[in-house]
């Protein structure tokens, strides 16, 4: 019997309104575990031989809710969103808290795959073994507000029919999107809550293109047993009790990047990323602080609760509510936008939220469009009327609108920074990809490589990650040591990064041992496992199509503003070494088993049984 | 019914302070069923916003509503620590004891055909403990006292809902967000 899983997956086709259970082998489950990993291994099964042929947001794609072995004994809980990123082309593990895991696993699944398109906008409902495809028509077009209100509000009351007598019902699990996914945008998050979002990947867009507004679950059922529970509870009380001891970081979360990243590090975007600099002491921790209705706030089984809940509850931006905002939204919809006050980085956030877009892929296409204003590339004419200067909150607030409903200008920012700047750049004749601040289509997270000082950024870490701008998934080198093979396992166990901080991969494995009773070594993921998903992930992004397509080596390298210097601060002047970063590039294709082009050597597939994807990599003569 | 409540104990509860955690929930389930079952938890968080998260468990009325509403008998009082203990065997599951509590708060075990309450686990609260450790002390246990009445707190998810909502998010946006 398999322990740590619930054993079986709920596989709903949106076309022909399909349920089936869908089960993986023991092998399978091995090898890629779940998240991240295990949706990498269904994607290129199902999807790989057509890979550049498959349009992100048509009806072909696969759609992969997914939780891991970790999801719901792990301190901290998280599911993995996943399919063909309308982003970057490639796969994308974009993992999002709440109780959602939680709630599938006891309702019998470790995951949801969807495929196809509803005809008309649907919703799904699924409690315990009971699924259902149902109407969305009454909130198609809704915010996240009143999206979230009708779902539990209704579920709550169909829950009531199912069981009658049971007494007071508890909400079920909520994944949704805002106009933002419906509208098919590529800078859509998929959300839970108000402002817990997978957003890198673009799969809101993804949820949009397939007619599907929601995902409710509720499960009645016990967290799936596991191999050794004594060990586990054991083990998951230890990881707790160290996480009671993170001080600063359960007092203050990532809310206090806002400042440091900027005054301390040099690494912050500041006005589409012109700048890393800024030391504004209206956006230190503490002026946050004076937002914060709850000092901790947190998830299923969290020990850390890092987020914090803001409330604006006087003053002209009254009724704006939102997490934290964290360390990403602090920049991405403040600094990035010329804004250093948190009153309006709290509006602006919950205003992104309210719109179901990514914080940080929106908060750069808002960054973008008014540097080109700036700099009198787009005109008031352009941008339907809008001015967004730099701070100007109402401006934004307006753009946000038009991106999420693909209005006017929206409807070319809607794309995404990279999208965007070649559309534009074809209206205007003019290049302007080095206003687009992106990796691979994927706008960058909110840590710069300039200062050499990001002390989750460096060099290579966007330029060789198979996830782009991805800051939760950065490259570097030794490849064992806390580099994306890392990202990997904690976004296939499916943990949240937040509670792991120092917890020993020996531990994470140990834990893993406890909860599966399958045996797993180090060396085993770090030479083998992981390595595997890693190379299927880097050729589905070399695959890339039909709209975008990464040339290896060529565009694995840093967005072009990264090697501008830094124009001030305490690293005024500092920029990438183009020298150390081709060496640094180098090295790390030779670590991860790839020529000096960057792309998968033959013989490195074949070690690690991918002689499908040499195949097919042959096939586009990529492998020559 | 009269007791006398030396010794008997309390669980105070801080809703403004609740992080939605949920290790509470964790660990009555693991005490009382062995493992981690959110539904079957003794106390359980509703987030009917998110933001307003209510832990809901027995608020220990004086006069026992329950108790007197069972009809057969399989509610009992606990005059030790002042906890309902429950005879799952004679449990009918006819919910009437459901219905005698001002909050609503007995509830069906998920799997199993009866009714489910806190029993202060028999006097050390493993929910407390949980909410201690972390130190965000949203639930407190203090000794139960003569003078005051439990039972006027004794409320339904939705009512402490509006009551915390308007009290964290401000009265105006409460309104907004409860709709």
């Amino acid at each position: 019997m398999m322990r740590g899983y619930a054993g079986k997956f709920l596989e709903i086709d949106l076309s022909s309104r399909n349920v089936k259970d869908t089960k993986f082998s023991d092998e399978v489950l091995r090898d890629y575990i779940g998240g991240r990993g295990l949706a990498t291994k269904v994607l290129w099964d199902r999807l790989g031989r057509k890979w550049e042929t498959v349009d992100p947001l048509g009806p072909e794609n696969i759609l992969l809710v997914l939780t891991g072995p970790f999801t719901g004994y792990f301190p901290g809980t998280k599911v993995c969103v996943s399919g063909k990123s309308p982003q970057s082309n490639g796969v994308i593990g974009s993992t999002v808290a709440g109780e959602f895991g939680v709630d599938l696993k006891c309702g019998g699944y470790d995951g949801l795959i969807i495929t196809g398109k509803a005809e008309k906008p649907c919703y799904i409902f699924t409690c315990d073994s009971q699924v259902e495809i149902k109407d969305a028509s009454p909130i198609w077009g809704k915010k996240a507000r009143e999206t979230l209100r009708f779902l539990v509000r209704k579920s709550i009351e169909e829950i009531k029919d199912v069981r009658p007598s049971y007494g007071e019902v508890k909400e079920p699990s909520v994944l949704y999107i805002g106009p933002a996914g419906e509208n098919k945008t590529r800078v859509a998050a998929v959300v839970a809550k108000y402002a817990h979002g997978a957003g890198y990947g673009g799969y809101g867009g993804v949820m949009g293109a397939k007619n599907l507004k929601a995902i409710v679950a509720k499960g009645f059922g016990p967290v799936p047993d596991v191999y050794d529970k004594e060990k586990v509870i054991d083990l998951a009380q230890r990881f707790s009790e160290w996480n009671f001891e993170m001080e600063r970081f359960r007092r203050w979360g990532t809310g206090g990047g806002g400042y440091f990243f900027g005054a301390e590090t040099s690494s912050e975007p500041v006005r589409n990323w012109q700048n890393e600099w800024h030391d504004k002491e209206s956006y230190k921790k503490e002026e946050f602080d004076k937002y914060w209705v709850k000092k901790n706030w947190g998830d299923f089984g969290c020990p850390t609760t890092c987020l914090k809940l803001a409330v604006l509850k006087t003053g002209r931006f009254r009724g704006a509510i939102c997490d934290n905002p964290d360390y990403e939204l602090e920049a991405y919809l403040g600094t990035n936008l010329g804004i250093f006050t948190p009153e309006e980085n709290i509006y602006l956030s919950y205003v992104s939220n309210e719109l179901g877009l990514c914080g940080i892929q929106g908060g750069a296409v808002l960054g973008f469009a008014a540097e080109l204003y700036e700099k009198g590339i787009l005109t008031k004419k352009d941008l339907d009327g809008i001015e967004p200067k730099w701070a100007n909150v109402e401006a934004f607030t307006a753009l946000a609108e038009k991106v999420a409903f693909r209005e006017g200008i929206g409807d070319i920012l809607a794309e995404g920074v990279y999208r965007a700047a070649l559309k534009l750049g074809k209206i205007k004749g003019a290049d302007l990809l080095k206003y687009a601040v992106h990796e691979k289509g994927v706008a960058i997270g909110a840590h710069g490589v300039r200062s050499g000082e990001d002390f989750i950024a460096k060099n290579i870490a966007y330029a060789c990650s198979v996830q782009g701008g991805d800051h939760t998934s950065a490259a570097s080198l030794p490849l064992d040591q806390g580099g994306e093979l890392s990202s990997i396992m904690a976004d296939s166990a499916v943990l949240c990064i937040f509670a792991a901080f120092g917890i020993e991969d020996n531990e994470k494995i140990n834990f893993y041992e406890g909860l599966t009773g399958w045996k797993l070594t180090r060396k085993e993921w770090y030479k083998e496992k992981a390595p595997r998903i890693l190379h299927l992930q880097r050729a589905m992004l070399l695959l890339g199509g039909p709209d975008a397509k990464w040339r290896p080596k060529l565009d694995d390298d840093n967005p072009l503003r990264f090697w501008e210097p830094l124009p001030s601060g305490p690293y005024k002047g500092k920029t990438l070494d183009r020298k150390k970063f081709d060496e640094s590039r180098l090295e790390y294709f030779a670590a991860a088993g790839w020529n000096e082009n960057g792309v998968p050597k033959p013989e490195t597939l074949r070690k690690l049984g991918l002689e499908d994807v040499e195949a097919k990599l042959k096939d586009v003569a990529l492998i020559k | 019914m009269k007791t006398n409540r030396n010794n008997q104990i309390w669980i105070k509860r801080n809703y403004e302070n609740c992080s939605g955690c949920r290790r509470c929930e964790i660990a009555c389930s693991l005490h009382h069923e062995g493992r981690i079952w959110p539904e079957a938890s003794r106390i359980r968080i509703f987030m009917l916003i998110p933001g307003v998260e209510i832990p809901h468990l027995c608020f220990q009325c004086e006069d026992y509503p329950c108790v007197e509403a069972c009809p057969a008998r399989a509610l009992s009082l606990n005059s030790k620590i002042g906890a309902i203990n429950i005879d799952a065997s004679k449990c009918t599951a006819c919910g009437l004891c459901i219905e005698a509590c001002s909050g609503n708060v007995p509830h069906l075990h998920p799997e199993g055909n009866y009714i489910v309450i806190c029993d202060l686990c028999n006097g050390k609260p493993k929910c407390v403990k949980a909410c201690q450790e972390g130190r965000w002390n949203t639930l407190m246990l203090i000794p139960r006292k003569k003078e005051v009445s439990y039972k006027t707190l004794a409320k339904k998810p939705q009512e402490l809902t509006h009551e915390v909502a308007e009290q964290i998010l401000g009265e105006e946006t409460a309104k907004e967000v409860l709709g």
